[in-house]
């Protein structure tokens, strides 16, 4: 795996969920007419069924069966005591862009490292448009054939090729921004151990660097945005890549708003701040309003950390491509561009819905135009704003990016079931987006962790697959490849 | 600096438990364990739960917020969870059931519906959702932005307004300059597309219009004398036949505005009534078909002031097999405007369909000036869009029996929600006058555009 500068691939190993009832696409009943001969046992090929003792079966493990399609148990079982059902519930989870298939096969991935058995969609979403409308178009046999160990799937992020660090990731995804106070110190760790095993990234938000991260100085991107929450010379100066956020696609050209009751005295000691108020961060940076005040900013940057990378993350409004060639003037490493439909902790609903394009769209526009101004080989790429699965990262490489970041993944991999709660009082009743004292306690990073490793190492199989279906060598190749994109394009109503 | 337009909201609680998303199913069969899930609900909903024996609903399918912990760690596995098949029936194609269920929490709290992850609906749709509003990125923020929302106002102009200015030898003004009125944000209360309106209900349209200082549409053979207190704000509606019955309504004091439902020789009334009332301001109601491009041009030649464009309540053109949507007839009818150079002569209203804050700074981006809302007001009140009242049913929320305070407290709210969402889109666009957000399409992309831009290359053939 040296494709991936990786020392060694990181362990999967079982994380299970952390529920005592896992929620399943299908139920399993078992009748008292069972004579525990123990024939469902021998021919369900998923392991949903186990006895326990001579007598006793234990909870049909339901979110491994792969429902009506398989059907064996039912079939064979000599007393008819077993029905498969699809589970009523099922209608309850998810939303369109994350259907309920699709989240859970990334619980599955999460759990065990393997892409789902049969009969859960893991690749796209149902939300009718752009992804969703994407396929790959794979060649009938590949130009070249390659084994999986000679396909890389890492990229470069400093492709200006001056003094900073010449960071690469060995995939082309790392972890988004998430403060702590947006999230718990457990979903960060967790994060940052995945990043650290991956040797990729994670980021702090903005919301200041915990002691805890210390260990991961070199995994870390930290965050400068319009509050300034946490910022000092010493944070600049621990990573590799400074990030300044200008905006977030789920509310672009608004503030951000961290809740007063998730501001506890842990999180404003960070952000230097009073425990229990609400904190906002303004929009815009107060102090840049043209590429050159963005410059000014950069080398304040560099004169603390010379050796750091630059990124600049913007949302996606109709000028995000010039916005994009002015970052790179002012010597940006990365240009981050963060699409309309991405998560966040809180945002008014208006927002998320209409503001600013998706990132279907910006990463295409982006692309060509830094392509036609001639610097596109010169500047990273970094799509983030909707991107749930492996798929969706092919997808968003193929059409103009140099990778992604994830963050809504990476939550629902810690058993987020997107209810969307996670401003309201205390913050997220499932203790992933929250540092109430008490939800918190719902799991620990090695737990955290251990999911995002094995979801990773999911996504890492599927590129390799995936690329060597294609006769790809190395994930870099792909980068704008919309030869190997099929578009369904979206109806269009009433025109 | 002029006194800041501000809406004070008073959190006002339904009169009917709201029909929620979620039925929660429980089994016989508790184990009576010692640590039950019920009891470690994050938001204690079993501890608030109660049965509304009236309508027959559990509480908790609207307090539940659906995060499925007590589902997962219940030990006997007993909770379970459904969609509420009563809420997906609510509404009907166009006003869906999240467009109501948004509206009623609106109207109860005031506040701006705000939630975390990201968005949970579908990636474009029909009418509204096919386009969306953009933002100012670091290059722009200077053109407006630098100041901060509490200087976005929201204020629009009714009325005609003169090209030029003209003046005679001396430097006095001898344009006769027509009478215009200054409303504080762009909406209208539109006459209600069905419904039994009970004289409560339009008393407290008309108190909540008067405190808002919006105007509120009235047909002229339904105005009473209790309403003559709000006549600064009411705009009686006459049709041909209602004008020669009703016309003595323009004599009362007060009344600034009147609008006339389109007709031929529509223009000879309305110079009837600007002869009753010469400070009168009168708008010609259009119906959205084919016709209606022509016949706007055709109206502002001959010196309308306003024209009001609607579209059927769910916003689609009248009398046509495939309907074109409010957003786009009401585009084209401003492109046209602007190429003739005769746009800035006419203030245009839009109505039908408008349901959420986002479909008003839509409709507006895409060229009018102000619009009129209808069922969103009903819904305000907890109508459910059951239209039963259109068949001569009984109403589910008791419509007939609406107290006038809560009614107007519930109507104020939505208002001041919506008011508040205006400002968060036009402060993400860098925009600070509503006046500027009309037909600024700069601000404002497209499907069809987005698509052929970006997407042509891979598209299938």
């Amino acid at each position: 795996m040296s494709n991936n500068n990786l020392e060694s691939v990181p362990g999967v190993a079982p994380a299970p969920s952390r529920y005592r009832n896992q929620i399943s696409k299908y139920i399993i009943y078992r009748n008292d007419r069972c004579i525990n001969c123990s024939k469902c046992v021998e021919v369900c090929k998923a392991g949903v069924h186990q006895q326990i003792g001579a007598s006793s079966f234990s909870r049909p493990q339901e979110h491994k069966c792969i429902g009506v399609s398989c059907n064996a148990c039912v079939d064979q079982c000599p007393e008819k005591a077993l029905t498969v059902i699809i589970n009523p519930m099922i209608e309850m989870l998810g939303d369109y862009r994350w259907t309920s298939d699709l989240i859970l096969s990334t619980w599955y991935q999460a759990e065990t490292g393997k892409l789902p058995p049969d009969g859960l969609e893991y690749c796209i979403g149902n939300s009718g448009g752009g992804f969703d409308r994407l396929r790959i178009k794979f060649p009938e046999n590949p130009p070249i054939e390659l084994k999986s160990d000679e396909i890389s799937t890492s990229i470069p992020l400093n492709r200006r090729n001056d003094n900073a660090h010449r960071v690469e990731i060995g995939l082309p995804v790392y972890g988004g921004g998430m403060s702590y106070g947006s999230v718990g110190l457990s979903t960060i760790l967790g994060k940052a151990r995945a990043a650290k095993a991956w040797n990729t990234f994670t980021c702090t938000g903005e919301g200041g660097y915990h002691a805890t991260l210390y260990p991961y100085d070199d995994h870390v991107i930290t965050q400068v945005a319009t509050g300034l929450f946490g910022v000092r010379e010493d944070t600049i100066k621990r990573v590799k890549i400074v990030e300044f956020k200008y905006a977030q696609g789920a509310k672009p050209g608004l503030g951000g708003h961290l809740l007063g009751d998730k501001n506890t005295p842990d999180v404003a000691a960070m952000r230097e701040a009073v425990a229990g108020t609400a904190l906002f961060s303004p929009f815009p940076f107060h102090s840049v309003y043209s590429v050159e005040d963005h410059k000014k900013h950069v080398d304040w940057i560099k004169a603390m950390n010379p050796k750091a990378l630059v990124s600049v993350k913007v949302s996606t409004p109709t000028d995000v491509d010039m916005v994009a060639i002015g970052s790179y003037y002012a010597e940006a490493h990365i240009i981050h561009i963060d699409g309309s439909y991405g998560g966040t902790g809180a945002a008014p609903n208006i927002a998320k819905k209409n503001i600013a394009m998706p990132i279907e769209y910006a990463i295409p526009k982006v692309h060509n135009f830094l392509k036609a101004e001639g610097v596109r080989d010169k500047i990273t790429l970094i799509a983030s704003g909707g991107i749930r699965t492996a798929h969706d990262v092919v997808k968003a490489i193929a059409l103009g990016a140099d990778g992604v970041v994830i963050g809504t993944a990476e939550m629902v991999a810690l058993e987020c079931v997107r209810c969307a709660n996670c401003e309201s009082g205390r913050g997220c009743p499932r203790g992933i987006a929250t540092t109430d004292r008490e939800l918190t306690h719902q799991f620990d990073p090695e737990w955290s962790g251990q999911r995002l490793i094995n979801l990773l190492s999911s996504w890492h199989d599927q590129f390799v697959d995936i690329l060597k279906k294609l006769g790809m060598k190395s994930v870099q190749e792909l980068v704008g490849r919309h030869d190997c994109l099929e578009y369904e394009g979206v109806a269009i109503h009433g025109k | 600096m002029p006194e800041k337009y501000h809406i004070s909201i008073t959190p006002t609680p339904p009169r009917f438990t709201p029909i929620g998303k979620v039925s929660a199913i429980e089994r016989d069969g508790c184990l009576g364990c010692a640590k039950c899930a019920k009891k470690s609900c994050v938001y204690d909903v079993y501890r608030n739960r109660s049965f509304d024996s009236k309508q027959l609903l559990d509480t908790m399918d609207s307090l539940c917020k659906n995060c499925f912990r007590c589902v997962q760690e219940c030990k006997g596995r007993l909770i379970s969870r459904s969609i509420n098949p009563e809420y997906k029936r609510l509404g009907d194609s166009y006003w869906k059931p999240d467009i109501i269920a948004t509206t009623w929490y609106q109207a109860e709290t005031g506040k701006i519906p705000v939630s975390g992850a990201g968005y949970l609906g579908p990636f474009t749709g029909h009418g509204f959702d096919s386009m969306w509003t953009d933002m100012s990125e670091i290059v722009r923020p200077t053109r407006d932005g630098i100041h901060g929302r509490e200087y976005i106002s929201t204020s629009v102009d009714l009325g005609r307004k003169l090209v030029n200015l003209e003046f005679d030898k001396e430097g006095r003004l001898v344009s006769n300059l027509p009478p215009i009125i200054n409303i504080p944000m762009p909406i209208i209360f539109n006459v209600l597309p069905f419904g039994k309106v009970s004289k409560n209900m339009r008393l407290s349209m008309a108190k909540s219009a008067a405190k808002l200082d919006i105007p509120m549409l009235i047909e002229a053979e339904e105005y009473f004398d209790e309403l003559a207190s709000y006549n600064k704000i009411m705009m009686p509606q006459f049709s041909i036949k209602t004008f020669e019955t009703h016309k003595e309504l323009l004599e009362k004091g007060g009344i600034r505005l009147a609008e006339f439902i389109y007709e031929e020789n529509i223009m000879e009334y309305v110079a009837q009534a600007k002869k009753i009332n010469p400070e009168l301001i009168v708008s010609v109601r259009l119906r959205l078909d084919k016709k209606a491009d022509d016949i706007t041009q055709r109206l502002i030649n001959d010196g309308v002031e306003i024209i009001h464009l609607y579209a059927d309540y769910q916003g689609n053109e009248h009398d046509a097999a495939q309907p074109r949507f409010i957003k786009d007839m009401v585009r084209d009818i401003h492109r046209q405007l602007v190429a003739k150079a005769i746009r800035d002569e006419v203030a245009i209203i839009a109505s039908g369909g408008i349901g959420l804050a986002e479909h008003l700074a839509k409709v507006i981006l895409c060229g009018a000036d102000a619009a009129a809302i209808d069922l969103t007001l009903l819904i305000a009140l907890e109508c459910r869009v059951c239209k039963r009242c259109t068949k001569g049913l009984s109403c589910p929320v008791e419509m007939e029996k609406i107290d006038i305070k809560w009614a107007r407290r519930r109507i104020i709210n939505l208002m001041g929600a919506w008011h508040s969402q205006l400002i968060e889109v036009m402060g993400a666009m860098g925009i600070r006058e509503a006046r500027r957000l009309r037909g600024e399409i700069g601000r404002a992309m497209f499907l069809e555009d987005l698509e052929r831009d970006f997407m042509n290359a891979i598209m299938c053939k």
